[in-house]
């Protein structure tokens, strides 16, 4: 019981941590103290750090390997912004953002139910590799049809906002987006989703209805990902459907895997570091793909070696709670030894 | 530790078949009945013409020659496989045409001969993702955490307390199930399987890599949980001290066939089942 009440409070640990950066950037930002090149980092940052956790539900909790992230942003994007740019005149950005951002959501949500009710029979690198394709019919669809603005891209200039305009919208997405994937992870459902990860079978024979449960994953994942591309959607005065193909998905994915699989903290702080880096080191802009692999590659081994495993253990906001916690109640130390 | 020698069980012929059933049971009716049950992977008839009736509160035994059909049984029993042929019932009901998890919801839970458990969970949330049916609060009250939630949460964790110290497990409950002994990683799939409150509980060698004193305390703990939860025990297992103990009826296979039903002692003496494991006398 010990254990799960840290558990539960290192969850609110990271969500107010999240927070307590967002409102110190705020005040910087509205304060005026922060460069051009650092404020306009700031929505692509919110995108990613939602796109990124959004797929960790996927393929941290589910397990399953997803490469049409992507595709399904791209979708919530153009329909979002669609609507956003009919509605400009009549509602105040107030309304029509979170509206537009919602709308988006809920149809990339529907394209994620109707790409992963067929492709969700699938498993491992046959899946992988129909949400790819899926991802890139979609860039592929939206490139050739008219209404999106074909291969020129969609004009949204009259619905282009900046950093200043936008980062409370994003500040209220990225918040919502960990509260429900880490509520999300401890609930009833969360421990089902885990469970089919772990062992399928298993799952189906204590009663968990797996397909239900995948395609639940999928949708909510895709939600996300819409919301979130209506955002993005709203900081550039033109947006082309060919830049949301399968190397943004692959990107998203580098992420989910260097934050570690399954940890919401991990997918916030690689998302940070590596829509940050690019954008600070552009004269290396050459090298970012070698760097990503090398990079990668450290990861991998230094998280698969159990000392290194038990060190950032250690470091956990978790642990670092219940260490606080012990320090506090000494007498409590004595009773758990 | 001494195992209690227990009044042994009189079968008696039940009139809708031959089938015999301890006489405590046999005035209702069955829990599970299989008729003709077959499959065939392509031109191997894995099982054929499987008959069986086991009792509310039997404990019966699979045995049978290694490669005989015995997991293949409860990979039908529970819809891992489709049978090609035959009837399953379930307290009274066909379970044609249900998937796994729908025969787990009408009452078969099982364990597995290679144990799966879900390793990166706790051993109280591999007991509690059991209970998801039972837990009653939908996704949106989850991520909310309305009062459902926290309602639900705090029976699921009584129960699976209540459930580990079945078998003096309390002390795991935060632990991950990977990390757990193998002895204590089967009970905790045996107490898995019962926190989807099953009327039917298939265990798949129970005992396998359990020393003597081990499996003396499991055949102790598979009675009482018949006796607590009044269930109805199917069993493979080829420890026979453990099967000629605990089970009052048993059915011997041997390549996809039952040759042989009875009570312990009909089957120790049957020539049918000395001549599958120990193959026939040669003739002089």
């Amino acid at each position: 019981m010990k254990q799960k009440k840290s558990k539960f409070s290192g969850d609110l640990l990271t969500f107010l941590l999240v927070a307590a950066v967002y409102a110190v950037v705020a005040y910087l930002l509205y304060g005026g103290s922060l460069t051009r090149q650092f404020s306009n980092m700031l929505i692509p940052i919110s995108v990613y750090i939602v796109l990124a956790v959004s797929l960790n539900l996927v393929v941290g909790l589910l397990g399953e390997l997803s490469l049409g992230h992507a595709g399904f942003m791209s979708v919530g994007l153009f329909s979002g912004c669609l609507l956003s740019i009919a509605l400009v005149d009549i509602l105040p950005t107030p309304v029509r953002l979170p509206l537009s951002m919602l709308a988006g959501g809920l149809v990339a949500a529907l394209f994620g139910l109707a790409v992963g009710l067929p492709a969700l029979r699938l498993k491992g690198d046959y899946l992988a590799i129909v949400t790819l394709a899926c991802g890139e019919i979609i860039k592929n669809i939206i490139t050739n049809l008219k209404f999106t603005g074909g291969a020129l891209g969609l004009n949204t200039n009259p619905i282009y906002s900046n950093a200043k305009k936008l980062l409370p919208y994003a500040i209220v997405l990225v918040l919502l987006t960990v509260l429900v994937m880490m509520n999300l992870k401890r609930s009833k459902q969360g421990r089902a989703i885990m469970a089919i990860r772990d062992n399928r079978i298993a799952a189906e024979s204590v009663g968990i209805d797996v397909t239900r449960y995948k395609l639940t994953v999928f949708t909510i994942a895709a939600f996300f990902a819409g919301a979130a591309g209506t955002l993005y959607g709203h900081f550039f005065a033109n947006v082309k459907a060919a830049s949301f193909d399968y190397n943004m998905s692959i990107e998203i994915l580098v992420i989910v895997v260097l934050g570690g699989m399954g940890s919401i903290p991990g997918s916030i702080i690689a998302a940070i570091v590596l829509t940050a880096l690019p954008e600070a080191m552009r004269e290396f802009a050459d090298y970012r793909m070698l760097l990503y692999a090398i990079v990668l590659i450290i990861v991998m081994l230094a998280t698969n070696n159990p000392t290194m495993k038990d060190f950032l253990r250690r470091i956990s906001p978790a642990a670092l709670l219940r260490r606080a916690a012990k320090k506090k109640t000494p007498s409590l130390q004595k009773e758990e030894a | 530790m001494s195992v209690k020698t227990h009044q042994k069980t009189k079968l008696v012929p039940v009139n809708r078949s031959v089938a015999l059933l301890p006489e405590r049971d046999a005035h209702v009716s069955p829990i599970l009945e299989c008729i003709d049950l077959g499959v065939t992977f392509g031109g191997l008839k894995a099982v054929d013409n499987f008959d069986i009736t086991i009792g509310r509160t039997e404990i019966a035994g699979l045995i049978g020659p290694n490669g005989a059909g015995k997991t293949t049984i409860f990979n039908l029993l529970t819809k891992v496989y489709q049978p090609t042929h035959g009837t399953i019932l379930l307290d009274g009901k066909d379970i044609h045409g249900m998937t796994t998890t729908q025969v787990n919801r009408a009452g078969i839970a099982r364990t597995f001969q290679n144990i799966r458990l879900f390793t990166d969970l706790t051993v109280e949330e591999n007991i509690t993702v059991a209970m998801n049916n039972q837990i009653k609060y939908n996704m949106a009250e989850g991520i909310f955490r309305l009062p459902s939630f926290w309602k639900g949460e705090r029976i699921a964790h009584e129960r699976a307390m209540e459930l580990l110290s079945f078998f003096h497990m309390e002390q795991f409950a935060d632990a991950k199930a990977g990390s757990l002994p193998y002895g204590a990683q089967r009970r905790l799939e045996i107490l898995r399987a019962l926190a989807t409150n099953p009327c039917l509980l298939l265990l798949d060698e129970p005992a396998a890599g359990m020393n003597p004193s081990e499996t003396a305390e499991l055949m102790e703990n598979i009675r009482t949980i018949r006796d607590t939860f009044k269930i109805a025990v199917l069993l493979i297992e080829h420890d026979m001290s453990l099967v000629m103990n605990i089970c009052e009826g048993i059915a011997v296979l041997s390549f996809g066939r039952i040759i042989a039903k009875g009570s312990p002692e009909d089957i120790q003496s049957d020539p049918k089942v000395i001549e599958a494991y120990l193959g026939r006398k040669k003739e002089a």
